[in-house]
């Protein structure tokens, strides 16, 4: 199920503008790492280049190589719409389709990915993915209901249980909890801690909290000056990170001195 | 100088006590002439609706009570002689099959170019393009009655000839030799017509379709067909429909370029690519002319019927909207 990522020399641009620079670390899996530092950092640029993402924004372009297992996703030959699916990716601000009933938006990926399933086992996935999504117990009686109708927390549990209906192998997070109401923010949480145990999971978080809470290794990432690329300055376990990071910067940044 | 009766406030400060009376007082003269606007031309367009449904509807019942056929199903558009008798069969029938081979042919067209446009051209190539389609918009439709008239016409016989040779069989595709001047051309034409319109308002919805629909569905292994079908096309459905419904309409109440193309006729052919037939607003304009009194209120009759019709779609549009409103984005 869950695989390990390697990420050597890894940079990446925005046409000529220069967006991260040289990161390499290797997350393991089933583990939680999470990816913090001050906005611009090019946190979220680094989260979208290990699925391929990056390169949709016009003018993204990536070097480097992030293995996954043993296979570069930046290989010659190497399908993005492959990798997509197998690295799943949950968004800043919850989006599900909103034309498409609960049910439909879990079995969105499923359907794309060439199954063609019997309803019995799409009605098996739909609930299972939303147990694992810890929605089940809210939605199964109006699973036919547009999902937009939902509340925030709940649209975001529902993007959570579209992406590992795919079964994928590693989840990506891309500040998922930014536009949510603490006690949803707690739901997602746990959530991540239950999820962890099947995928491999990075989060990006503005929120050190959250990083302390949910995470089993950190990066910080940091950047000299406004133009300069992002870079990755120190990657340990959470732990350490916030009790004594072996980088000055790292210190400063979480202890609030920063800039 | 004028001075507000309301006393001014500080900012920040607590706001004072509300009082109905004083709030009433206190609309500005300019919110008043706004209103009084607004208002006037709100009343304004009903009156205008009011006013030619009546004259529709009492010219065309005089010219109803003296009609001496079946006004919906003669054949025949005899409202000068004596006795007058008139029917709107093959009117009704030319407007709706030309108009609906030219949403089949325009529609897809029209969502593909639009798509184009918006998700796959370089932008190098979607500005221009955009500008090309607009710029159909701007012909003017006798123009395009001349082009079908004196281009389209001679060129669609080996169009036919091949449409008889494949699809011949089924009757409705049959030709034999003849000018070319029947209701499938006046579809043609008018796709060609209602195309800018369609594209063009497709275009607007389908680029606002939400950046972060198509990841969602780019981050979950979608190729980009796939994104399409999943967020860009439901997303922009409702705007489709009313694009198409613009475009119907525009297609149904064509009168300069479906007059100049076709040989009108009152019969129904067996097959769509027969000369002749006829359209609503195609019939009005031939026969204005050479119409006494009684002629032209029967015209008007029929320019009540393609009102009405028009009307019928435009509430169709709507309802297919509406039933899937709670999916609206």
């Amino acid at each position: 199920m869950a695989k390990r990522i390697d990420v050597s020399g890894l940079t990446a641009y925005y046409g000529s503008h220069k967006a991260i620079e040289d990161i390499s670390m290797t997350v393991e899996p089933r583990s939680v790492t999470a990816f913090i530092g001050p906005s611009g950092c090019g946190k979220s640029t680094f989260l979208r280049t290990l699925n391929r993402m990056h390169e949709v924004t016009p003018g993204g372009r990536v070097e480097g190589k992030v293995l996954l297992d043993d296979e570069n996703l930046y290989g010659a030959g190497v399908d993005p719409v492959s990798v997509r699916r197998t690295v799943g990716m949950v968004f800043q601000r919850p989006n599900p389709f909103p034309t498409m009933s609960i049910y439909e938006n879990v079995v969105a990926g499923v359907r794309l990915n060439g199954g063609r399933l019997r309803k019995a086992d799409l009605d098996a996935l739909v609930e299972r993915s939303l147990q694992g999504a810890n929605l089940w117990k809210e939605v199964k009686d109006r699973l036919d209901k547009p999902g937009a109708g939902l509340s925030g927390g709940q649209q975001q549990r529902l993007c959570i249980a579209r992406a590992i209906a795919v079964e994928p192998q590693v989840l990506l997070m891309d500040e998922p909890c930014s536009a949510l109401d603490p006690i949803s923010t707690l739901a997602i949480e746990d959530l991540i801690g239950e999820l962890k145990e099947r995928f491999t999971i990075v989060i990006v978080t503005h929120n050190m909290q959250q990083a302390a809470r949910v995470s089993d290794r950190t990066a910080f990432f940091n950047l000299a000056g406004v133009g300069q690329p992002g870079k990755l300055v120190e990657i340990d376990d959470t732990q350490r990170i916030f009790s004594n990071p072996s980088v000055q910067a790292t210190e400063d940044y979480i202890s609030g001195r920063f800039g | 100088m004028d001075i507000s009766p309301a006393p001014a406030t500080a900012p920040g400060a607590p706001a004072p006590e509300p009082d109905p009376a004083r709030a009433k007082n206190a609309t500005r003269p300019g919110d008043r002439v706004f209103l009084a606007l607004s208002r006037g031309s709100g009343i304004l367009l009903l009156v205008i609706m009011a006013a030619i449904a009546v004259f529709l509807t009492v010219r065309a019942a005089n010219a109803l009570s003296h009609d001496e056929g079946n006004f919906f199903t003669t054949f025949e558009w005899s409202a000068n002689a004596t006795p007058p008798v008139f029917g709107i069969a093959v009117l009704a029938f030319g407007t709706v099959v030309s108009s609906l081979i030219a949403m089949a042919i325009a529609v897809p067209v029209a969502i593909g170019i639009a798509l184009f446009i918006t998700h796959y051209a370089p932008r190098k190539l979607a500005t221009p393009l955009s500008y090309v389609i607009d710029l159909l918009a701007a012909v003017p439709s006798i123009v395009y009655g001349l082009w079908g008239a004196l281009f389209l016409v001679p060129h669609l016989k080996d169009l036919y000839a091949w449409l008889n040779d494949w699809f011949g069989w089924t009757g409705i595709l049959e030709y034999h030799d003849g000018a070319p001047r029947s209701l499938f051309t006046i579809g043609i034409l008018l796709a060609i017509m209602i195309l800018p319109i369609v594209t063009s308002v497709s275009r607007e919805v389908f680029r606002q379709t939400p950046r972060m629909n198509e990841e969602a569905a780019l981050a979950l292994g979608a190729t980009r067909w796939e994104v399409i079908r999943m967020a860009v096309l439901p997303f922009g459905r409702s705007g489709v429909i009313s694009a198409s419904m613009l475009g119907l309409g525009r297609a149904l109440g064509e009168t300069m370029a479906v007059a100049t193309v076709l040989s009108p006729s009152f019969e129904i052919g067996k097959s769509l690519l027969d000369p002749g037939g006829g359209t609503f607003a195609q019939n009005i304009a031939s026969s204005f002319k050479e119409s006494g009194e009684l002629g032209k209120d029967a015209l008007i009759a029929s320019g009540l019927v393609l009102f009405v019709l028009t009307l019928l779609v435009n509430g169709a549009a709507r309802m297919i909207i509406a039933r899937r409103k709670e999916y609206a984005a």
